[in-house]
């Protein structure tokens, strides 16, 4: 015993790292982990820094009204109504996408021939890779006036069901087109989330359902969509992520107004937060407006951040249930 | 055809009905063969099972055991590129006819699996009760059910206390019986079992052989097994399935079991019961 307490304790930790070249290699890859989390930091910062005068002069009214009225003393401003135009778009986006991409993902997994779902799988891939431009471009020459004539006859055969109502006559720059064009942007990530989550039924779990004299549509409500759900929500709040961000195909389709559309989505006129910034930009009257679209920026930035957030706590979760 | 009308053909009825088959005989295969895609995995297989009987299916690896089994209820057909002949008959009808539901032939014909497979995210109870949510079954009193299947799968003491607990917490051998009141619930007229205790020990494996001789009282069994010792230990009869290299698996020896094991006619039966290959 006496020899042991004597013995020196060497530290091993650091010979795995006795190689050079390894040496080189961990710092190298440590530094480029790091280099993200240090953006995050730095635009955090910076656009905290310029929400902290903007709060100062207009108080939480900045999150609470909705105005914009930079040529009055003191100038007003208050992005409300585009922070819930922003949930409102991706709520019909979620609406319209998540059924279909649930649908599209039950196809893949457990109905199509092995071909013709790999084919499906590279196609939805390649849906996301559609520049968000081209589909705003896409949107606002095509989908404009084909989902005009949808409104229409919603309004007409549905117009009882609130959401349906239009007194405007005008159904151009709808909440429901720009959802409709972020729904198009959302299916291919959680479609090929749910698509994923789906192929990894244990096929013990799907053989024991089959012998209990179960359909393909009990196994999939009992089984394989409570097996996954975890997965397919985290899938889901992936999508919904990048619908409350994205800004350049809405710009193309929704009127920006300076009012709170709460739920008459064939009403034209609604809000975004992204698209307020980029519509406001190009004309901006002076720095404090180009504070206030910052400011907005810092709280389109923290709702995105907690939809993540939500997103990776989810999916986690589920992992660690599963095994 | 409905369940009910399943569970009410008795012996007596069938004999009336189908007189061709035997009083006794539950379930038979007539000169089955079975392909996937082009490949034929199992041919002209000839064999019934009598009521309440245990009949064990041995033979080496990769000879249409398991295969035969899973078309007994058809479950083969959910493969890609499944394909039979031959004719199964279930208290004297063919299960492949078109107007047999093949739901309604895999609740009369439950099925136990190699590998336990509870549902992991739901109670004990309510993995015992699955069979009848899934199915849309209607039987009253489910706590009784419970018990009934628990206590016939020799589960019930172990369990009686915790049955709100989630199914995948139980032990191997436990979740193995569990399965096996699950299948119960829906009152099976046969039960399927591919090698039900090639993952479990040697104590569950007793348990399970235990519970194999009570429910063979009520219910016709059929089990493949690697085992030769369970083979003998729990089943009336005994098929000896065996595949020349590249040609499809054939019954090369059926009978009682004693007469397998003990006077088997063919050479090739002989050497396989005493372990000399496969």
């Amino acid at each position: 015993m006496a020899d042991l307490d004597v013995q020196e304790r060497r530290n091993l930790s650091a010979s795995a790292t006795a190689h050079r070249g390894d040496r080189i290699f961990n710092r190298t890859i440590t530094t480029a982990a790091f280099s993200a989390l240090f953006v995050l930091a730095g635009i955090a910062i910076f656009l905290g820094a310029q929400t902290i005068p903007v709060l100062q002069t207009q108080g939480l009214s900045f999150l609470t009204t909705t105005a914009w009225d930079i040529n009055t003393d003191p100038p007003t401003a208050g992005i409300w109504g585009m922070l819930y135009g922003s949930v409102l778009l991706a709520v019909v986006a979620l609406v319209i996408a998540v059924p279909a991409s649930l649908m599209m993902s039950i196809f893949m997994v457990f109905l199509a021939p092995k071909k013709l779902a790999s084919m499906l799988t590279n196609l939805i891939d390649l849906m996301a890779a559609i520049p968000s431009v081209i589909l705003g471009l896409w949107a606002f020459y095509v989908l404009n006036p084909t989902a005009e004539v949808w409104q229409q006859l919603l309004n007409q055969y549905l117009g009882w069901i609130p959401i349906f109502q239009n007194a405007s006559g005008n159904f151009l720059g709808t909440p429901f087109i720009a959802g409709f064009v972020l729904a198009i942007m959302m299916i291919p990530i959680v479609t090929s989330v749910t698509r994923e989550v789906l192929s990894r039924t244990p096929p013990d779990l799907v053989n024991a359902s089959e012998a209990l004299g179960c359909s393909m549509w009990t196994m999939l409500r009992y089984v394989a969509l409570p097996y996954g759900r975890g997965g397919i929500v985290g899938g889901i709040m992936l999508g919904l992520g990048r619908a409350l961000g994205e800004t350049i195909a809405v710009f193309f389709v929704l009127k920006i107004v300076f009012d709170t559309n709460w739920y008459n989505i064939i009403e034209s006129g609604g809000g975004s937060v992204a698209t307020l910034i980029v519509s406001r930009f190009g004309e901006i009257s002076g720095p404090y407006e180009l504070q206030l679209l910052l400011a907005s920026g810092f709280f389109l930035f923290i709702m995105t951040l907690i939809v993540n957030v939500l997103a990776n706590l989810i999916v986690n979760r589920t992992g660690r249930l599963q095994k | 055809m409905s369940t009910a009308e399943f569970e009410s053909v008795d012996v007596l009825e069938s004999e009336i009905t189908t007189p061709a088959a035997a009083a006794t005989t539950e379930l038979e295969a007539r000169n089955v063969s079975v392909w996937f895609g082009q490949r034929k995995v199992l041919e002209g297989v000839n064999m019934s099972f009598p009521k309440n009987s245990v009949t064990a299916l041995i033979g080496p690896s990769g000879c249409g055991k398991s295969t035969f089994i899973r078309t007994l209820n058809r479950l083969h057909e959910l493969l890609p590129g499944a394909a039979l002949a031959g004719e199964i008959l279930y208290e004297g009808r063919d299960i492949y006819s078109r107007d047999v539901d093949p739901v309604h032939i895999r609740l009369a014909i439950g099925m136990v699996f190699q590998k336990p497979n509870p549902f992991p995210s739901m109670t004990i109870r309510g993995n015992v009760l699955s069979g009848l949510k899934l199915s849309g079954m209607k039987r009253s009193n489910h706590d009784d059910i419970v018990e009934e299947t628990l206590t016939a799968a020799g589960l019930w003491t172990e369990v009686k206390d915790r049955l709100d607990r989630a199914g995948g917490e139980l032990s191997g051998g436990q979740q193995q019986r569990l399965v096996i009141a699950r299948a119960l619930a829906v009152q099976p007229h046969v039960l399927l079992m591919d090698e039900p205790c090639s993952a479990l020990d040697p104590a569950s494996t007793l348990k399970i052989e235990e519970t194999i001789r009570q429910l063979s009282k009520e219910v016709t069994i059929i089990i493949v097994t690697h085992n030769m010792q369970q083979a003998v230990r729990v089943a009336d009869n005994t098929a000896f399935f065996l595949a020349a290299e590249n040609e499809p698996g054939r019954v090369i020896e059926q009978g009682a079991t004693t007469e397998i094991f003990g006077n088997p006619q063919d050479e090739r039966t002989l050497d396989y019961v005493n372990g000399r290959f496969g």
